[in-house]
């Protein structure tokens, strides 16, 4: 079973997020970047189906500029076997049409059996991707995945549904799955693993740019319309009128 | 045809997004001089074509091949494709639901044009088409906008049109006929089903505290706990505290939980992204304590506390007592 998982670096969720003077990006200086949320779990998940005795190779894919190397480092400290950088600048893609053609133009010799990837991602939130990059490779493709066991060369994935349900659905090999968060518990990384990451393989590609299909034109903070009343002061005092607005506003007793 | 939106079977009748979709189009139309219609599609379409045809559109089509009578990504995306080939309409709507999230993305890909999704507000100006998107967990907004020639594939979050704001009228509907291989169907869907499990029904609670990733561990869950008992309330949270197994899934509150509509919402250390807003925002107070003053829950926040939960909540429960 050969095993890619997409792996994306996106801003931490305390990360200042300062536009840049374009209007279309963010001050990367200001920024500090970690592994995608949902990620961590499409890691896991190829991981736990080699660690059940399906002999494989995960694979970590990444497109970024030169700090996503940090991300797949991480992954390879948990257990992923080699990685491909697609190296960009960062500007390079907010449009899920590019990034699966350069994703599927590296990837479609490889010829993997399956692709993990995040649901969503946590900055630019397309949530199109793995699907995308999927039908590029003419795989069949499934989101919103909680849970997946490969079984007589196909594979099983339950899959989220809305109100509450979910379903199972069988598909055909290979295939590109993108995983809900909470679908199992990601590991972290041993120091034993730490230490073998850094002899692991990391192949760098670059790729030709596309036209885009989409753009951001302009990126800007929302404004707030709603009245907030905003409740300050030191401890002893936001507690005071917490406990005011509590009973005395709100009347919650 | 200029607009078409497809719409969605929800147990028979057409999903709430479907309306909101209707709706967006409706609106479009009309600043624009477009056209309109919709597709309904699988074992529901007679149902839902005739509920369709009571607003003001040109056309509902209606499209029965026994492939699609329950859903799938390569059939419905398929269907989509070639009605939009046949059609060759501009924009294409869709309700951002679960639905839409599997196979549109495909549909993009087979076509080679851009899928602007979960817009937030939508608009056409001397030709250039926008779309008002959540980026960056909803801290920031984008205008994005189609580089190529249309269609243009656009999904609408959740409220971000209001179907009370409807026109009715009366539509065509007719019935249309898309023939493919069955081999193009690469995956056979079971019945879905409900988790078993516990229960805990938070929708006619009155007072609920309701703990985020910002409560930082397991461990400290306890002191929202003890808040909530201190007044009475339900405990819930959002989707990141049952990932990580501090709390059982039962209390999870959003697009993926349960919906509520208490007195008040007291939200401790939640971002405020719209999966989870979606669930909670018909609360009559909404209070949040979150350390980030730039937090997306300030945004529907009645009452604002930034502030560090941890120090504050204890003295909140002791001053309650
Ligand atoms: C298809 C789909 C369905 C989803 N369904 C749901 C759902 O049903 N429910 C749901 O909740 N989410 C859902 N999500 C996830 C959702 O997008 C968000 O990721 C999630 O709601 C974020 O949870 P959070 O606010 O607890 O965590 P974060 O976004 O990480 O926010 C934590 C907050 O805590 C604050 N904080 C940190 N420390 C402190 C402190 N000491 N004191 C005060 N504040 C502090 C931070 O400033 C931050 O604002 C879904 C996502 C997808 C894609
Ligand atoms: N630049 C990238 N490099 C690697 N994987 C990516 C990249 N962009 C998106 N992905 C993958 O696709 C998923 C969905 O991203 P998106 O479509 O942007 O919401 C992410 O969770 C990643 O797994």
């Amino acid at each position: 079973m050969k095993i890619a998982v997409l792996v994306k670096q996106v801003p931490g969720s305390e990360s200042p997020l300062n536009i840049d003077s374009s209007e279309k990006g963010l001050d990367e200086s200001q920024v500090t970047y970690i592994t995608n949320e949902s990620d961590n779990y499409a890691i896991e998940e190829a991981l736990q189906i080699c660690d059940k005795g399906e002999e494989g190779e995960v694979v970590i894919i990444s497109m970024g500029p030169e700090r996503v190397q940090k991300a797949i480092r991480e992954a390879l400290a948990k257990g992923a076997h080699r990685a491909i950088h697609i190296n960009t600048n960062s500007s390079a893609s907010s449009d899920p049409l590019v990034t699966a053609s350069a994703l599927a133009s590296i990837m479609k010799d490889e010829k993997f059996d399956l692709i993990f990837s995040g649901l969503q991602s946590d900055d630019l939130g397309f949530g199109q991707t793995g699907v995308v990059l999927g039908e590029m490779l003419e795989m069949s493709t499934a989101t919103l995945a909680m849970s997946t066991e490969v079984v007589d060369g196909k594979i099983r994935v339950k899959r989220e549904l809305e109100s509450g349900y979910f379903q199972w659905v069988t598909m055909t090999l290979p295939a590109s799955i993108s995983v809900q968060s909470g679908c199992n518990t990601p590991r972290y990384p041993s120091l034993k693993g730490i230490m073998g990451a850094k002899k692991k393989e990391i192949t760098e590609v670059q790729f030709d740019e596309i036209d885009t299909f989409q753009s951001v034109k302009r990126l800007y903070s929302p404004s707030n319309s709603k009245e907030t009343v905003m409740i300050e002061g030191s401890t002893e005092d936001i507690v005071e009128k917490l406990v005011d607005v509590l009973k005395n506003q709100i009347k919650i007793a | 045809m200029d607009i078409l939106i497809v719409l969605e079977d929800s147990s028979g009748k057409i999903h709430r997004l479907g309306l909101e979709a209707i709706v967006a189009a409706q609106s479009l139309a009309n600043s624009q001089k477009l056209s309109v219609s919709s597709l309904v599609i699988g074992m529901n379409a007679d149902d839902l074509s005739s509920e369709a045809s009571q607003y003001n559109m040109d056309r509902v089509l209606k499209v029965k091949n026994d492939l699609v009578s329950s859903y799938s990504s390569d059939g419905y995306t398929e269907v989509v494709k070639q009605v939009i080939e046949r059609e060759s309409p501009k924009y294409i709507f869709f309700g951002h639901s679960y639905q839409v999230r599997d196979y549109v993305p495909k549909l993009s890909a087979r076509l080679m044009k851009p899928f602007l999704a979960d817009s937030v507000a939508f608009e056409v100006n001397e030709g250039l088409t926008v779309s008002t998107k959540q980026m960056y967990n909803a801290k920031l907004l984008s205008s994005t906008v189609p580089d190529c020639e249309p269609p243009y594939l656009i999904s609408f979050q959740s409220a971000a049109f209001n179907s009370d704001n409807i026109i009715l009228g009366s539509a065509q509907i007719e019935d249309y006929d898309i023939s493919f291989d069955s081999s193009i169907i690469k995956t056979q869907s079971e019945e879905p089903f409900k988790e078993s499990g516990e229960d805990l029904d938070l929708t006619s609670a009155d007072l609920i505290v309701s703990v985020g990733r910002g409560i930082g561990k397991q461990e400290n869950i306890p002191i929202a706990k003890d808040l909530a008992e201190t007044i009475g309330a339900d405990l819930s949270s959002s989707r990141p505290v049952v990932d990580s197994g501090w709390l059982p899934s039962v209390h999870q509150v959003g697009s993926s939980g349960q919906s509520v509509a208490p007195k008040m919402y007291l939200a401790l250390g939640i971002s405020g992204a719209i999966q989870h807003v979606v669930g909670m925002k018909g609360a009559k107070n909404i209070v949040a304590i979150n350390k980030d003053p730039d937090a997306p829950i300030f945004e529907i926040a009645d009452y604002g506390v930034v502030g560090d939960l941890l120090e504050i909540v204890p003295k909140l429960s002791e001053a309650l007592r």
